[in-house]
């Protein structure tokens, strides 16, 4: 096989990390809905919490992404 | 078009990677595809044309970010703490001195309030109080009286009524007196009708020894 | 395709050529130009600074609309920082202040079309980064010599675990350069490439026809759904970068934690 194709197959597959962001961003903000309805006074407090858990979640799908730039570009 | 760029790139020895990469840095639009528009974003990046390396990690193009990156930087961060920031900070300062100043003259007042909404208070209840005093007095006052007044009159009655039992046993005792002589009388009267004349001393004495009978 | 190619828009341009040493030919030396990625930091500060002095010029006791927005962005940052660490803190603020300003409107200057992005490029989101932790490692070596070391020695740890744990929070001291300088820059280049390329489904199916430019509506709305998106991610990750440096640089000032 080709090392270019297998570079691209490599991307191909980093990609599946996002598949493992998903469930967690989706566990962050269920999670959150939840609580806001038991507690819906305390949510708006909380509101900044979610955003950051939100971006720390998904900056490693976007990582996964990284890696498949890097293998396409770079290595 | 990543493909062939990439392709390109991977052919190219090590060394002329950098070099490559300066001059799509360098390219200028007429270099580009001259069928893309010319515009920044919807120009061709050169697909084929040599831009063969993923811009951000393009290491020719580092240096030149990085002294520009420190030169704006370096100036924001010295505007915003010598001369912006303070006085952003100076003016949320100068508000919360003047709402601090204004809710201590608030509370001061409203203290001055309660005060006097105290004595308001205490006016009516000294009032109130003493109108009780007074009525309290001027019933004393007046059972007193009515007191001293029934036992004047108690006296007056119970007085009333002795002198009129004395009257009645003095007119009890003379009426009794009386009786014998009415009864000697009779005697006599009916004794003369019967027997004739008798003298009256026997007959008293009689009427007198039947009557103690 | 060759309108529509989602990387183009990360090429940097030279626009006024500045050259340090080399021998004169192409690609030798040091390229100091000035390109169009330090136009945008140029533009990127003197929208900040336009922006918070204007909104202070009138000082007024009673906020216009413009003075109380510069107040909140001011407080809002001041209270992430005192939050995060704690009134000690607060002799960051100007630097906290100006990291989440330079983001925030890098990102937002970035979501203008063709604009270039400063934050799309990993050296400026690395050469942040690392300024931050030079500034959490200097000034924590600076305030409490080598007690500032205690970082790395969590509290309440028995002893025998502490070979273990100790290495692990060195590794993750390490790793956060990394992980704010990644985040930043790929949040923002994804975003920004995935814009493109939903942006190019809206030109390419007009070659079909008129079919082919009704059929453009469904990425066309799709591309109006990330344009918000982005603009989400470009606040958030501006308020992200900034909370994280507060905490990090609650570590300079309070270390044993």
């Amino acid at each position: 096989m080709d090392a270019e194709a297998a570079k691209f197959i490599g991307a191909g597959i980093a990609t599946l990390g996002m598949a493992g962001a998903a469930p967690g961003v989706s566990n962050i903000f269920s999670n959150f809905l939840s609580g806001a309805l038991r507690n819906p006074s305390a949510a708006p407090s909380q509101t900044g919490n979610l955003i950051f858990g939100m971006a720390m979640t998904e900056a490693l799908g976007i990582f996964s992404f990284l890696v498949a730039l890097i293998l396409l570009f770079v290595a | 078009m990543v493909t062939q760029a990439y392709a390109q790139e991977a052919a190219a020895p090590a060394e002329e990677h950098v070099d490559g990469a300066v001059d799509a840095t360098h390219a200028d639009p007429a270099h580009a595809d001259p069928t893309a528009d010319t515009h920044a974003t919807t120009e061709a990046h050169g697909g084929e044309h040599g831009s063969d390396i993923f811009p951000p990690f393009d290491p020719a193009t580092f240096p030149s970010q990085l002294l520009w990156l420190a030169i704006s930087f370096a100036a924001l961060y010295l505007l915003m703490s010598k001369v912006a920031l303070p006085r952003v900070g100076s003016i949320l300062a100068d508000r919360k001195a003047k709402i601090d100043a204004d809710s201590a003259a608030a509370d001061a007042s409203r203290q001055k309030t309660d005060a006097a909404i105290a004595a308001y208070e205490a006016a009516p209840a000294d009032a109130k109080s003493k109108a009780q005093g007074i009525a309290a007095q001027t019933s004393d006052a007046i059972k007193t009286e009515l007191a001293s007044k029934r036992r004047a009159v108690e006296a007056d009655l119970s007085a009333k009524v002795a002198t009129a039992e004395a009257r009645i046993a003095t007119t009890k005792a003379e009426a009794m007196t009386h009786v014998d002589e009415i009864a000697a009388e009779t005697a006599q009267t009916v004794v003369t009708q019967l027997v004739g004349d008798i003298p009256s001393d026997s007959v008293k004495a009689a009427v007198a020894k039947a009557s103690k009978e | 395709m060759a309108g529509t190619d989602p990387i183009h828009q990360f090429v940097i341009e030279d626009m006024i050529p500045i050259h340090v040493g080399g021998d004169g030919t192409a690609g030798s030396g040091l390229n100091l130009s000035f390109t169009n990625s330090s136009l945008f930091m140029v533009l990127t500060v003197l929208a900040i600074t336009t922006f918070v002095l204007l909104a202070s010029s009138r000082k007024q006791l009673v906020p216009s609309r413009l003075q109380l927005t510069g107040e909140l962005a001011y407080e809002f940052v001041a209270n992430m920082l005192r939050s995060s660490a704690g009134t000690e803190g607060m002799k960051f603020f100007p630097f906290v202040f100006s990291l989440f300003a330079f983001v925030l409107t890098a990102n937002l200057f970035g979501m203008i079309p063709y604009f270039f992005t400063v934050t799309s490029h990993i050296i400026v989101t690395v050469a942040l980064a690392l300024l931050v932790m030079s500034v959490v490692v200097i000034y924590g070596f600076f305030r409490h010599g080598f007690k500032f070391l205690k970082l790395f020695v969590p509290s309440g740890v028995p002893a025998y675990v502490l070979p273990i744990v100790v290495p692990i929070e060195i590794i993750s001291f390490l790793s956060r350069p990394i992980s704010l300088s990644v985040r930043l820059f790929g949040n923002i280049s994804a975003g920004h490439i995935t814009l493109k390329v939903f942006a190019g489904f809206i030109v390419s199916p007009g070659a079909a026809g008129f079919l082919g430019w009704l059929g453009a509506i469904l990425p066309l709305f799709m591309t109006v759904a990330l344009t918000a998106l982005e603009f989400l991610v470009a606040a958030v990750q501006a308020y992200v970068f900034a909370v994280l440096t507060s905490m990090y640089l609650n570590d300079a000032v309070h270390p044993s934690h």
